[in-house]
């Protein structure tokens, strides 16, 4: 059937909710309100307040609870807002989540999922727009997963949902009202493993969640030209997919990453360090890669296009990537 | 077990207006005509303001708005309890305070476009405007850091030994956040020159102010960080005005703290991109229509018979042109230039945003869209 990435999102939610009794739901206006981007719209009715909680406003403070209950035998979901205000809870994620575990010789496990929105373009300025989902994937202990399609959204939240260690998903503020096949009776599907979304041969473009359908239309532009990109869904950013990373660029022998971060510091980077280290004499042109300008993210709407990465930079760097020797 | 006594001023509320438009003369603060009416011009011309600001962003000429409406009296109170050298650090819903401060209107509404005429450059959100002129600073989207901000400028007052106050905002919802407790403790324990004003307006977003806390009010909980407290009527700007500046010059000439929670509602959206109608009756907001703060003003105003309908028209009248005129004077101009976008960083432009910007100008730009509406 058609349906949007949220209600896909929504799909795995009340799945959750069916299938195990311990899953609940938690986060600032996930209940009555459905959920800021509407995710849990519907949900509060059907399985009521206990597993469809409003919190106070804090975030450091469910999710510290939500880590709580996961040690306590509960496999919670937390909703926060936006990545932007994940930093609140930063202390809970990194210093507590991703490390229990091992801190404690393996006797205490956190299965706990937090979903986040990420991401520009819909001028809400700096601080409801940014892309920090490498900062997360920075961090080790956690597992970060980035659905870029309406199938992924599904798929990944409920594997996300089984997996004993807990797992930051970032959804794409963008991605939410976009429309694509959903299978609800899929069957589950490997989140950690990075995809060939579209086959080529001339070129590797590498990108995840928001900036996926951007690559794609770029893939697009590019075949018009005669060029034939092949696009690959990072999918997961913690642990990354490297080995299908490597494998297209043997075949293509060039390389562009979409990023929606900054430039400076940011995945793509670890994307063109790796294949450097493992592959760059598979390489035929110096790797590029596609990122947001090192300013926060401006509000005015001619400021937020140019500062965040858009197909016509994709194509510009493919085009860059091929090279004169091309 | 003790329990808070019921004659606590933290749990009562201090209110001056009458329903009839007369007034508590135990505590009305008789304040003189120009000031009782520029108060009113005050009020009105946020309501006018928002209003049609809210048209905008529906037109798409603007990209998102917040409105006040129904919470005109604390901002205003607050605006004419302070003096020019105080800062105010607000929340989400006192942005007009700056306007009654003096910051021209055309300025203003340039930042709500987001164009070249903007001074934050066509950076911040509508409805988070700032400006050093006038000594408001933005608030932060992610909620809860100006109140120890707040409380940190007013530490520096009195390091410096400046008779200066801050007045820091705080919604109902963002009191949970871990900085209102912080600043509160931090207030208390350095007994800082500011006053720190919650605006109860019921809700934050869909949450009810029952989610938020089981305390009786949130003005007692003055009492646990050892800060003076006072439980205010929201929408009696004359309350609002009389214990706001108690609190102000209190913390002037003592350097003592106050943490003042002003009853309130927000009669309109959460934002732009809010339906409230998912989550609240339309009973419980007409009711609260009827304590309309302006309309309360009115009648008092009416009955001192310093207001009536003919000047009432005349002040709507000027405000509607006024802004009509400022709409017309801003609209068309130009967004800011794409390379502003690197400037302010950092003080300098340093070497790897200069590169930057010569790679982004190295593509052609992308078709304008004028101001910044989508
Ligand atoms: C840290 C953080 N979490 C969540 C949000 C999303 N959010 C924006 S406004 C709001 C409600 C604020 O309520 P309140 O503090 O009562 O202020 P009001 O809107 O009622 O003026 C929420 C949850 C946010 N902006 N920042």
């Amino acid at each position: 059937m058609r349906a949007t990435y949220r209600e896909a999102v929504r799909s795995a939610l009340r799945t959750a909710c069916r299938r195990d009794e311990r899953v609940f739901l938690l986060g600032e206006d996930v209940g009555r309100y459905g959920g800021a981007y509407a995710c849990s719209l519907g949900l509060l009715e059907e399985f009521g307040e206990a597993r469809v909680r409003d919190t106070p406003l804090a975030e450091s403070t469910f999710v510290g609870a939500a880590i709580g209950a996961a040690i306590g035998g509960m496999r919670p979901i937390v909703e926060i807002m936006t990545v932007n205000f994940s930093l609140l809870a930063l202390d809970q994620i990194v210093n507590n989540a991703a490390t229990l575990r091992h801190m404690s010789g393996g006797q205490i496990s956190v299965p706990v999922v937090i979903r986040m929105a990420t991401g520009g373009g819909r001028q809400l300025a700096a601080q409801h727009s940014h892309s920090l989902e490498g900062w997360y994937a920075h961090v080790p202990g956690l597992r970060v997963l980035a659905p870029g399609t309406v199938q992924d959204a599904r798929d990944m939240l409920l594997a996300a949902i089984e997996e004993p260690d807990p797992v930051v998903v970032v959804e794409h503020q963008f991605l939410y009202p976009m429309e694509g096949d959903l299978d609800e009776t899929a069957p589950p599907v490997s989140p950690w493993r990075a995809l060939v979304r579209r086959a080529g041969k001339d070129l590797t473009i590498v990108a995840w969640g928001g900036s996926l359908p951007k690559a794609l239309a770029a893939a697009d532009v590019l075949a018009r030209e005669g060029v034939d990109a092949e696009v690959i869904d990072l999918r997961c950013l913690r642990p990354i997919d490297f080995p299908t990373v490597l494998a297209s660029v043997a075949r293509t022998h060039r390389l562009v990453v979409v990023d929606e971060a900054w430039r400076t510091g940011s995945l793509a980077g670890e994307v063109v360090a790796r294949v450097a280290e493992d592959a760059l004499y598979d390489l035929d042109a110096p790797p590029m890669r596609v990122c947001s300008a090192e300013v926060p993210i401006p509000y005015a709407k001619h400021l937020e296009d140019a500062a965040l990465p858009q197909v016509r930079q994709i194509v510009e760097a493919a085009r860059r990537a091929r090279g004169p020797r091309a | 077990m003790t329990t808070v006594p019921d004659n606590d001023p933290t749990l009562g509320l201090f209110s001056v207006l009458r329903d009839d438009g007369s007034s508590d003369p135990q505590a009305d603060p008789f304040l003189d005509d120009p000031t009782l009416l520029g108060m009113y011009r005050e009020m009105l011309r946020i309501r006018i303001l928002d209003e049609r600001m809210l048209a905008r962003q529906r037109q798409g000429r603007i990209g998102f708005y917040g409105t006040v409406t129904g919470q005109e009296a604390t901002p205003i109170a607050t605006a004419f309890a302070t003096r020019p050298e105080d800062w105010i650090f607000p929340a989400l819903r006192e942005n007009a305070i700056m306007l009654a401060r003096g910051f021209p209107l055309e300025k203003w509404l340039a930042q709500v476009y987001g164009n070249s005429a903007d001074v934050l450059k066509g950076r911040q959100m509508p409805s988070h405007m700032s400006g050093r002129a006038v000594n408001q600073v933005s608030w932060g989207s992610c909620l809860g850091p100006q109140l120890p901000q707040a409380v940190g400028a007013a530490w520096a007052a009195k390091l410096k030994k400046d008779p200066v106050v801050t007045v820091g905002f705080i919604g109902d919802g963002a009191t949970s956040e871990p900085d209102f407790h912080s600043a509160m403790t931090f207030a208390g324990v350095y007994k800082v020159p500011c006053v720190l004003i919650c605006q109860n307006n019921h809700w934050a977003i869909s949450v009810p102010s029952s989610r938020q806390t089981s305390s009786k009010t949130f003005a007692i909980k003055a009492h646990a960080y050892g800060v003076r407290g006072a439980r205010v009527d929201g929408n009696d700007v004359l309350a609002l005005y009389r214990t706001i500046k108690e609190a102000v010059e209190h913390a002037r000439t003592t350097s003592e703290p106050t943490f003042i929670e002003a009853v309130t509602y927000r009669i309109g959206a959460h934002s732009s991109s809010d339906d409230p109608t998912r989550y609240r009756q339309e009973s419980e907001v007409e009711a609260w229509r009827l304590r309309d703060p302006l309309v309360r003003y009115e009648r008092y105003l009416r009955r001192a018979e310093l207001l009536d309908d003919a000047l009432k028209a005349s002040m709507s009248a000027a405000i509607e042109e006024q802004i009509a005129t400022a709409v017309r004077a801003v609209e068309p101009i130009a967004p800011p230039p794409r390379s502003s976008m690197v400037e302010d960083v950092y003080a300098t432009v340093p070497r790897h945003l200069r590169e930057q910007l010569a790679e982004m100008e190295a593509h052609p730009a992308p078709p304008s869209a004028h101001g910044a509406g989508h």
